[in-house]
């Protein structure tokens, strides 16, 4: 068969670009329906916020609850915790940010702005309430073991303070602080 | 597969076929008739036996899957879930399935067993080089088929550890939040992977689905590992090629007889296993319900998975200590191209023969690192920098020892041919 080359694009060429662009978008639409469905449904998406009775809680005890499916840590520290707290310089630590959904973005980790959340928490220095996930792996930490007197990661070895900081071990940030308000003096709501 | 073929079908029924599927001259060329060097020796029947231990874990698995439920869900005692509770229904209710189980469980480690054999004797003979690198990187690709099939398999019966060690490997993908920036990208992977925000009832179930499906691919993946084999032929312990139709034998019977044989001993020591010491691999903790809420107190993966989780605990930075855990399985993939002697087996190598066996030792080290707790000290000495020194030679042998011993080293004299070798000088002549 005889074949012709010409220098301009034909309609063949037209046509054989514009079929390929077409599949490949077509691909990309089938593609993303894959993809996404493995995504949180709106049923896990729905899990309401959780409201925890502080009244039961006696000075120097840690207590776990359950949120969104994490565990949760509900510290109430006495002075001596609180005041090893307070003592550490935020330059001293591994990781500086505050890690406090309440707070912006980059708001240094100093004691204060661990525990500072809404309808009052700051005047509140023996409550602490922090995510219960360590951050290098997602193993939940014990509490009153390790160094720093806070909590002890037995997986790999991470060491949290009495503000739940980073302050040995692998795990890169802070344990996160999630949203949560006073709603009374021995109430709070969490997310 | 490849080559010239020596099929010539007997029958009416059987030439008619040959002309419509050639499934019988390709049955006959790759399996009976295909010339195979006349030296392999035992360590060579690892292959059949991975092809053994691939068909039990697909055949028990499908029958697991009759009597498995994997719905997370939390059932009516605090803490269990349908999953643990149909694993316990399958031990103790279904007829025969607590030896389905047990041998689909100790299944898993006889494989790994096998598959660590077959890629030390690679490793040894040279089997990665030149016309072989395909082949290689095939089974670089299988091995990782596995580690994600095992993993995936053993947060099924949805105990503690199961339940821990699926938070712990998703949370692996976390550390990339650390390059991404302000997109945490990482914890978006490790959602989109949970289908919530922890591990939880939907993770079970698509680890299930993905479960069922891995071992079909593997079983792709094999075929193309059996071609890339039959197009250059097998290596040998001698690492030098075949010259000529006197090297070699036909593959039935000498090899099916053989490699039959050293299955049925690998039989043996898995039916010791299956029907004396059951949970000899196990970890007791994983016969507690999945509890979100606690982790144990020490947490190891199956023995199997040791001396990666030993590299990963030995690195104090989150990102770098998962870099290096990636870094040791992708570096299998370079061994063609790091390995620069031009003389394929250790048995020729004296040098490098020291450096192999110092690194199957390494490996040891590490798993028995893997299997402490992180803080532990032996002897006086922190084992996590014993874990952290067998990182580094893990590492050190592949990309310094192998590309520096290949150049310096001066080889041992190679035989002439495979036949003059097993045969000796007199008997040289084409045997058959």
């Amino acid at each position: 068969m005889a074949t012709t080359t010409t220098a301009e694009p034909t309609r063949r060429d037209f046509i054989y670009i514009a079929t390929g662009a077409m599949a490949a978008v077509g691909a990309a639409a089938v593609a993303w329906p894959l993809i996404d469905q493995m995504n949180p449904s709106t049923a896990v998406l729905a899990l309401a916020s959780i409201e925890i009775d502080l009244s039961p809680i006696q000075v120097g005890q840690a207590v776990t609850f359950t949120f969104r499916g994490h565990p949760l840590f509900v510290r109430r520290r006495n002075a001596k915790e609180i005041a090893e707290a307070n003592a550490v310089a935020v330059s001293d630590l591994p990781d500086p940010v505050a890690r406090n959904l309440n707070l912006p973005d980059g708001a240094p980790a100093t004691a204060a702005n661990r525990i500072a959340g809404a309808g009052g928490a700051a005047g509140k220095p023996e409550w602490l309430i922090v995510s219960g996930v360590c951050t290098h792996l997602g193993c939940t930490p014990t509490a009153f073991e390790g160094d720093f007197g806070g909590w002890l990661c037995h997986c790999h070895g991470s060491m949290y303070d009495t503000a739940g900081r980073i302050r040995k071990g692998p795990a890169p940030q802070n344990l996160e602080i999630p949203v949560y308000t006073f709603e009374t003096a021995t109430k709070i709501k969490v997310g | 597969m490849h080559g010239p073929s020596t099929y010539v079908p007997q029958t009416g029924i059987t030439r008619w076929l040959d002309s419509r599927l050639p499934i019988l001259r390709f049955s006959h060329d790759t399996m009976m008739t295909f010339p195979t060097p006349r030296n392999l020796n035992f360590w060579y029947a690892f292959g059949a036996i991975l092809t053994f231990c691939l068909g039990v874990q697909i055949v028990t698995g499908i029958v697991l899957a009759m009597h498995f439920d994997p719905s997370g869900a939390v059932g009516a005692v605090p803490g269990s879930s349908n999953a643990f509770d149909s694993v316990e229904s399958i031990m103790r209710d279904v007829n025969y399935g607590w030896m389905m189980r047990y041998i689909h469980a100790n299944g898993a480690s006889m494989f790994f067993l096998a598959v660590y054999i077959h890629m030390f004797r690679g490793l040894y003979y040279g089997s990665y080089k030149a016309p072989r690198e395909v082949l290689w990187i095939l089974g670089v690709i299988i091995y990782l088929l596995m580690v994600a099939t095992a993993f995936m398999g053993y947060v099924l019966p949805w105990g503690q550890m199961s339940f821990w060690a699926a938070t712990v490997i998703t949370n692996l993908f976390s550390s990339l939040d650390q390059i991404t920036g302000g997109i945490k990208a990482g914890s978006h992977i490790a959602t989109w992977l949970w289908g919530g925000f922890a591990v939880g009832p939907a993770t079970l179930n698509r680890f299930f689905s993905l479960h069922y499906l891995l071992p079909f691919i593997i079983a792709a993946v094999v075929g193309l590992h059996i071609w890339a084999l039959h197009v250059p032929g097998n290596n040998n312990p001698l690492g030098i090629d075949v010259k000529g139709p006197q090297d070699t034998v036909p593959f039935h019977p000498y090899y099916t007889a053989k490699d039959a044989f050293y299955v049925g001993l690998f039989a043996i020591l898995f039916a010791f296993l299956v029907f004396f010491a059951p949970d000899f691999v196990g970890n007791p903790d994983n016969y507690i319900p999945a509890n979100p809420l606690v982790t144990p107190p020490d947490i190891v993966p199956e023995w199997y998975l040791l001396p990666f989780y030993a590299m990963l605990r030995s690195i104090p930075q989150k990102l770098i200590g998962v870099l290096v855990l990636g870094g040791a399985i992708v570096t299998l993939a370079f061994i063609p191209w790091l390995d620069t002697s031009r003389v394929r087996s250790n048995r020729f190598r004296p040098l490098m023969k020291q450096f192999f066996w110092l690194f199957v030792l390494d490996c040891l080290l590490l798993g028995y690192c893997g299997d402490l707790s992180v803080d532990a000290v032996r002897f006086g000495i922190p084992m996590v920098w014993v874990a952290r020194l067998g990182t580094a030679y893990y590492f050190a042998f592949f990309w310094l020892v192998m590309p520096i011993i290949g150049l310096i080293e001066t080889p041992k004299p190679l035989p002439d041919s495979i036949a003059k070798s097993v045969l000796g000088n007199t008997a040289a002549a084409p045997a058959e």
